[in-house]
C-alpha cells in the first residue's frame, strides 16, 4: 500500500481558555506503528479527535497526504482511509457480528447504494476472513450486545480492518483486558502495521514495550519526548512527569 | 414637595365653601327669578366655582328643578340648598329659555373643571377640547392655575391649546400651536392638521408642531412595544424558569411542566375560594404563591420518585411518559373543576392602568408580573448559588459518582431539584392566572414556548434563560405590528431554528468536555 | 450466512413467524370487511357501516404508524410532528376535493370554494393552482410533506440536533403550522377547514360503492407501504438505520454520512405520512387545522410504542389496537379515555419498552 503520511504542525485546541493541545507537531510515516503515551489530560484523545474531524483545531495544520483534514467532516475523513477505534468499545449492539463487519466493509456508503446493496461472494469471504482473524468466526450470528468486553474490542478492530484504512488510530485497545487478551491484541496490531500506519494511544507501558516501536510522549498538549521505549523511559523530563518530584 | 402640592387644592376647597357660603346662597336664590335674573345667577354660580352648584344647575337644565310659591328651590322633594325635606304642595317647575341654556353650558364647564373628582375634571377638559371655543380660554387658564393632578393638567392644557387655536388673533393661535405640539397626543395632531388648511400663514409653525408630536408618538409607541415585549418576556421567563431547572440543569424532559403551571393557577383559584369572605381575602393572591409552590412541588416529588427516576438516561422515553402524565393531570383537573374557565379575581392593587412619564400607559397587573418574574428569577439564582441544597445540586449535576462518594444522597437531591423546578412552575401559574384563562389546558400553550426559551438561551444557563425569554418577548412584540400575532410567533419559531444552526447549544453554551457528556 | 445453523431456529425467528401469520390474517380480515358489509343486515356475519368506516380510518393510521416507526423505531428519529405531514397530505387531497365541488356549493361559484366566496376572494389564490387535477393533488400530498421534512431535517440533522431537541423542534413545527392554518387569510379555510365534499374521480363520495373502493385503495396503500418498509429495513440500509439509532457517531467514523441517511429516511417517512393523510380525508370527509395539533402527533407515536417500535408489525398492531380501544372506550366512558391514553404512555415506557410485540416474543432485549 502506497499510503500517505499524517502531518500535524503547530496544532492548538482551546476549550474555554483551557489548552487541550498546545502547539503540537507530529508526523506519522506510511506503514509506521507509533505508540503515544502520556499522563491523564495530556491531550491524547483530543489529538485523535482533531485527526478524525470530531474537534476542530483553534490553530494549526492537519494534513493527510495532500488533504486538509480541518476542512472535512468525520465521514469524509473516514472515507479517506483513516479509521478510529474508541477508548470505550463501540459496536452496534443490535446487529450481529457479521452485520457489524458488513457495515464496515469498504463499499459505497450513500443511502441509495445501501438500499440496493447485495452481498457478493467475494465480500462474504472477506468478512469471514476477518472474523477468523479476530477469532469471532463462531459468533457470526450473535448480536454484538452479548459479546464479552475483549470480544467487542476485537470486533471493533475487525471493523477497522474491513474499512481497509491507510491510517488506524487506536485508543487504549487493551484497557480492561486480561494478559492473554492483551498479548493477542498486540500481535494483531503488529500484523496490521506494515501494511498501514497505526497510531496506538495507551497507558499500559508493558503493552507499548510489547509493540516494540517508536514512542511519543505527550504532556500538557505538546510533545515531551520521542524515541524508543528505552530512550523515553530514561528521559529525565518523562520521569519527572510520571513520577513527580 | 409634590405631596404638599397635591394637598393644596383640597385645603382650598375646604376653605372655599366657608368664604363663599353666603355668596352661594344669594346667587342660587336668583334662579327662581325671571330669565334675566336666572342668567345672572347661573353666571355667578359658575364664577364661584362651588361644586354644590352642579346638581342644582343640572336639575335646572333637565327640567327637574322646582320652586315653591315662596321661591324655595326643590329637587325631588328636598330643599335644593339644604337637602331638608320640603313641602310638596303647589310646586312649580322652574322654566328656562335659550339664553339661560347658553349660560348653563359655560357654568357646567367651569364647575366641572372645579369638581372634586379627577375623572370629572378630565372629562370636562375633554369636552372643552372638542368645543374649541376661544370663549373658554380664560376659564381654562384659571382652572389650570388651580390644577395639580398631572393627567388633568395635560387634558386642560390640551383643551386650552385647542381653544387658543380657535381664537381669531394670530399670536394666540401661535401659542395654541406651540402648546399642542408639546402635548404629543394623536388628537392634537389631527386638530393641527385640520387647522393647517384654514391657516396657510401658520403652516410652518403647524408643521413643526406636527413633527414634534410625531416624534413623541413614535417614542411612545416604541416604549409601549418595549413594555409589551418585556411583559411577554416575563411571562415566558416565568414559564421557562422551572424548565430551566428540571431540563436545563438536570436534563429531564418534563412535558408535564405546563401542567405544573396549570396546577399553580388552580391552586390560586382554590385559595381564593377558601379565603372568600374572611379577613384574609385581600391577601389571597400573595398567599397563593407559597401554596402553589408547595402543591406543584409535591406533585413533582411524587412524579420524580415514582416514575421519572426509572427512566434516567432515556430522554425520549421520559418525554413520552411525562406527556402521558400531563394528560392525566389535565383530565383529572377537568373532572374535578370542569372544563370551563375558572373565575380569578385580581386584587385592587393589581387593577387599573399606570401612566408612566411620557404618557406611556401600562396595565398594573403586567407591571406586577414583570416584577414577580424578576423576583422568582432572583430567588432561583440565590437558591442555586447560596444554599446548601444548591451546592449539592450543582455537585450532583457535575459529577454524580463523586458527589455520592462525598456523602451526598443523590436520589434525594434529584427529587428536591425536580420539586424545586416544579414549584417554580407552580408559582408561574399564580401569575398566569391573572392574565390568562384558567382552564385545564392552560399549560399546553406554554410548554413549547418554554422549551424554545431554554434551548435558545442555552441549556443549563439561568442567565441564558432570562436573556432568551426577554429577547424572544421583545422580538415577538416588535414583529407583531407588521406581521400580526400568529405570523410573529411563527417567525420567532423559525428564527430559533435558524439560530440553532449557528449555535446549536444556544446563546450561553457550555463548551468543552463537560458539555459533551 | 455460512456460520452455525445446526441449532433450532432462535426464539426471535419463531416469534417472527407467529407475527407474520398474525399480520396476514389481520390483512385478510380487513379485506373481507366491505364484503361482509354487503351481507343482509340480519346475517350473523354482517358488518355495520360504522365498523367499515372506522377501520378504514385505522388503515390510514396504520400507514402513519409505519412512517413513524421507520423514522423512530429504526433510525431513532423521534418526530413529534408527523401529524403535520399527515395533515398536509390531507389538505392537498382536501383541496382537490374542494375544487371538485364546483357549482354545487352553497354559493354556486363554479371556481371558488364556498369559504373563499364568503371571505370575498376575487380569484383562486396561486396556492390552489393545479389542484383540480387528481394526479397533481396526489403528487403534492407526497411532495409538500417531503419538502417540509427535507428543509426541517436538513437544518436539524446538519447541525446535529438529535434526541429530544429534534422532538421539540418537530413539535414546534406542527404547532406553528396549526397556528398558521387556523388563520383565515392563509386561504385554506381557516378554522373550519374543508368539508362537504361531493365526489372523487367521478364517483359520488356518499355511495357505498365508492366507500368500499376507498377502503380497498387504503388497504392497498397499506400493503404497499408495508412491503416498501420491509424492503428498506431488510436491506443494508435498514441495518445502517439501526446503527444510526444506536451509535450515530460511531457510524460517522466508519465513513457513513449520517446526515444523508437520516434525511433520506425522514423525508421518505414524511411522504408516507402525507400519503396516509391523503387517503384519510376522502374516507372521513373532513380536514381541519385540528389535525396539526401537537397532541395528534404524539398520540400517533404512542401507537407505535404500544405495538412495539422497531418492528413493522408492531407499528400496525399498535395503531389498530390503541384506536380500537379509543373507539370502544369513548363510546361509553369518554371521560376515562384520556386517563387510559395517559396511562398507556406511562405503562409502555416504564414496563413495555418493546411493546406488545416484545411481550409476545421472548427474544433477547435490546
Amino acid at each position: 500500500m502506497s499510503g500517505s503520511s499524517l502531518y500535524l504542525d503547530g496544532v492548538s485546541v482551546v476549550f474555554d481558555g483551557f489548552r487541550a493541545l498546545n502547539n503540537l507537531s507530529l508526523i506519522i510515516e506510511p506503514g509506521e506503528l507509533r505508540a503515544i503515551i502520556g499522563p491523564n489530560g495530556a491531550g491524547k484523545t483530543t489529538m485523535m479527535d482533531i485527526v478524525t474531524g470530531k474537534t476542530r483545531p483553534t490553530t494549526g495544520v492537519v494534513r493527510f497526504g495532500e488533504h486538509d483534514l480541518t476542512r472535512m467532516d468525520e465521514a469524509a475523513i473516514a472515507n479517506l482511509g483513516i479509521g478510529r477505534k474508541f477508548q470505550k468499545p463501540t459496536v452496534f449492539d443490535a446487529l450481529t457480528v457479521f452485520e457489524n463487519l458488513e457495515l464496515a466493509l469498504k463499499a459505497p456508503r450513500d443511502p441509495w447504494s445501501c438500499l440496493r446493496w447485495v452481498l457478493g461472494a467475494q465480500s462474504r469471504r472477506r468478512i469471514e476472513g476477518v472474523m477468523e482473524e479476530i477469532g469471532l468466526a463462531e459468533r457470526a450470528r450473535d448480536r454484538a450486545a452479548i459479546l464479552s468486553h475483549g470480544q467487542r474490542q476485537w470486533l471493533e478492530i475487525g471493523m477497522l480492518l474491513m474499512q481497509e484504512p491507510q491510517l488506524l488510530l487506536v485508543d487504549e485497545p487493551v484497557a480492561g483486558m486480561t494478559d492473554q487478551e492483551t498479548e493477542h491484541t498486540a500481535a494483531l496490531l503488529r500484523r496490521i502495521a506494515g501494511q498501514r500506519s497505526v497510531v496506538v494511544v495507551e497507558h499500559d507501558l508493558e503493552f507499548v514495550r510489547a509493540l516494540g516501536e517508536k514512542v511519543t510522549v505527550l504532556c500538557e498538549g505538546t510533545v515531551l519526548s520521542e524515541g524508543s521505549i528505552d530512550h523515553v523511559q530514561n528521559d529525565p523530563r518523562v520521569i519527572e512527569v510520571y513520577l513527580g518530584r | 414637595m409634590s405631596r404638599l402640592l397635591r394637598l393644596l387644592p383640597l385645603l382650598l376647597l375646604l376653605a372655599g365653601p366657608l368664604r363663599a357660603q353666603e355668596g352661594f346662597e344669594t346667587a342660587a336664590a336668583g334662579l327662581s327669578g325671571g330669565f334675566a335674573a336666572q342668567v345672572e345667577a347661573v353666571d355667578r354660580l359658575g364664577a364661584l366655582g362651588d361644586p354644590r352648584a352642579l346638581p342644582i344647575l343640572r336639575a335646572l337644565s333637565e327640567g327637574r328643578l322646582q320652586k315653591t310659591p315662596e321661591g324655595v328651590l326643590v329637587i325631588g322633594g328636598q330643599d335644593a340648598l339644604t337637602g331638608a325635606p320640603a313641602a310638596t304642595a303647589s310646586l312649580e317647575t322652574v322654566r328656562i329659555n335659550n339664553r339661560v341654556r347658553g349660560a348653563l353650558r359655560g357654568a357646567f364647564g367651569r364647575l366641572e373643571l372645579a369638581s372634586f373628582s379627577v375623572a370629572e375634571r378630565i372629562s370636562a377638559a375633554g369636552g372643552l377640547f372638542r368645543a374649541r371655543s376661544p370663549d373658554n380660554i380664560a376659564m381654562l387658564e384659571d382652572a389650570l392655575g388651580r390644577e395639580s393632578d398631572a393627567a388633568a393638567r395635560t387634558a386642560m392644557e390640551q383643551a386650552l391649546a385647542a381653544s387658543r387655536l380657535a381664537a381669531p388673533e394670530a399670536a394666540v393661535k401661535r401659542q395654541g400651536i406651540l402648546l399642542l405640539g408639546g402635548t404629543g397626543s394623536p388628537e392634537a395632531r389631527s386638530l393641527l392638521l385640520e387647522a393647517r388648511a384654514a391657516n396657510p400663514d401658520l403652516a410652518a409653525e403647524i408643521d413643526a408642531a406636527v413633527s414634534a408630536i410625531d416624534g413623541r408618538l413614535q417614542l411612545r409607541r416604541a416604549a409601549e412595544t418595549a413594555f409589551q415585549g418585556l411583559s411577554l418576556g416575563s411571562v415566558l421567563l416565568l414559564a421557562a424558569l422551572g424548565l430551566a431547572v428540571t431540563f436545563g440543569v438536570m436534563g429531564i424532559i418534563n412535558m408535564a411542566h405546563g401542567e405544573m403551571v396549570m396546577l399553580g393557577a388552580y391552586t390560586t383559584v382554590v385559595v381564593q375560594g377558601l379565603l372568600r369572605g374572611t379577613p384574609l381575602a385581600p391577601w389571597a393572591l400573595p398567599l397563593s404563591v407559597p401554596a402553589a409552590f408547595l402543591v406543584a412541588a409535591a406533585v413533582g416529588v411524587a412524579l420524580e420518585r415514582t416514575l421519572i427516576r426509572h427512566l434516567y438516561g432515556r430522554p425520549l422515553e421520559t418525554l413520552l411518559m411525562t406527556f402521558g402524565v400531563g394528560m392525566i393531570l389535565q383530565q383529572a383537573v377537568r373532572l374535578i373543576f370542569g372544563a370551563q374557565n375558572q373565575e380569578v379575581t385580581s386584587p385592587a392593587w393589581m387593577q387599573g392602568i399606570v401612566t408612566l412619564p411620557g404618557g406611556v400607559e401600562v396595565t398594573q397587573n403586567r407591571l406586577w408580573i414583570i416584577l414577580f418574574a424578576l423576583l422568582v428569577l432572583a430567588v432561583t439564582v440565590a437558591a442555586i448559588r447560596f444554599t446548601r441544597f444548591g451546592l449539592e445540586m450543582r455537585a450532583v449535576v457535575q459529577n454524580r459518582r463523586i458527589a455520592s462518594t462525598m456523602g451526598i444522597r443523590t436520589g434525594r437531591v434529584d427529587a428536591m431539584t425536580f420539586a424545586f423546578g416544579s414549584g417554580i412552575a407552580g408559582m408561574a401559574g399564580v401569575a398566569l392566572s391573572q392574565i390568562d384563562n384558567v382552564s385545564p389546558n392552560l399549560g399546553t400553550g406554554y410548554i413549547i414556548d418554554s422549551f424554545m426559551v431554554v434551548v435558545f438561551g442555552g441549556v443549563g444557563s439561568l442567565a441564558g434563560t432570562m436573556i432568551g425569554a426577554f429577547t424572544l418577548g421583545l422580538v415577538n412584540k416588535m414583529l407583531e405590528p407588521w406581521a400580526g400575532a400568529v405570523l410573529a410567533k411563527i417567525a420567532v419559531l423559525v428564527g430559533i431554528m435558524l439560530f440553532i444552526q449557528r449555535r446549536p447549544k444556544g446563546l450561553f453554551a457550555l463548551k468543552g468536555r463537560a458539555a459533551e457528556q | 450466512m455460512s456460520a452455525t445453523t445446526t441449532l433450532a431456529p432462535p426464539p426471535r425467528l419463531q416469534s417472527a413467524l407467529v407475527l407474520r401469520g398474525l399480520l396476514l390474517a389481520g390483512l385478510a380480515i380487513l379485506a373481507l370487511l366491505p364484503l361482509l358489509n354487503r351481507l343482509p343486515v340480519d346475517s350473523v356475519l354482517h358488518v355495520s357501516d360504522f365498523i367499515v368506516a372506522v377501520t378504514g380510518k385505522w388503515i390510514c393510521y396504520g400507514v402513519l404508524a409505519l412512517a413513524i416507526d421507520l423514522a423512530w423505531g429504526y433510525a431513532g428519529i423521534l418526530s413529534l410532528g408527523h401529524g403535520a405531514f399527515f395533515a398536509l397530505g390531507g389538505y392537498a387531497m382536501g383541496m382537490h376535493l374542494m375544487r371538485l365541488i364546483g357549482p354545487r356549493g352553497v354559493y354556486g361559484n363554479p371556481v371558488l370554494p364556498d369559504f373563499m366566496v364568503f371571505l370575498g376572494y376575487a380569484e383562486l389564490p396561486w396556492t390552489w393552482w393545479g389542484f383540480s387535477s387528481f394526479p397533481f393533488a396526489l403528487l403534492m400530498a407526497l411532495l409538500v410533506p417531503g419538502l417540509l421534512a427535507g428543509v426541517v431535517g436538513y437544518l436539524a440533522f446538519r447541525s446535529r440536533i438529535t434526541g429530544v431537541y429534534l422532538s421539540i423542534i418537530t413539535q414546534a413545527m406542527t404547532y406553528a403550522l396549526m397556528l398558521a392554518f387556523f388563520r383565515n387569510d392563509m386561504g385554506f379555510g381557516g378554522n373550519n377547514g374543508f368539508t362537504d365534499f361531493k365526489e372523487l374521480l367521478g364517483m359520488p363520495l356518499n355511495s357505498g360503492g365508492t366507500r368500499a373502493m376507498l377502503f380497498y385503495a387504503a388497504l392497498a396503500v397499506l400493503g404497499l407501504s408495508l412491503l416498501l418498509c420491509r424492503h428498506i429495513t431488510q436491506s443494508k440500509l435498514g441495518r445502517v438505520l439501526v446503527a444510526v439509532r444506536d451509535a450515530e457517531s460511531r457510524l460517522r467514523f466508519l465513513g457513513y454520512n449520517t446526515t444523508h441517511v437520516k434525511l433520506s429516511v425522514f423525508v421518505l417517512s414524511a411522504m408516507l405520512a402525507g400519503l396516509a393523510g391523503a387517503l384519510y380525508v376522502p374516507l372521513v370527509g373532513i380536514i381541519n387545522p385540528g389535525e396539526f395539533s401537537p397532541g395528534n402527533s404524539i398520540e400517533a407515536v404512542i401507537w407505535v410504542a404500544v405495538g412495539g417500535r422497531g418492528t413493522l408489525v408492531g407499528a400496525l398492531l399498535g395503531a389498530f389496537s390503541v384506536n380500537a380501544l379509543k373507539t370502544w372506550l369513548t363510546s361509553f366512558a369518554p371521560d376515562l379515555w384520556l386517563f387510559v391514553l395517559g396511562g398507556l404512555f406511562v405503562a409502555v415506557t416504564l414496563f413495555l419498552p418493546r411493546g406488545l410485540v416484545g411481550l409476545m416474543s421472548r427474544g433477547p432485549g435490546r
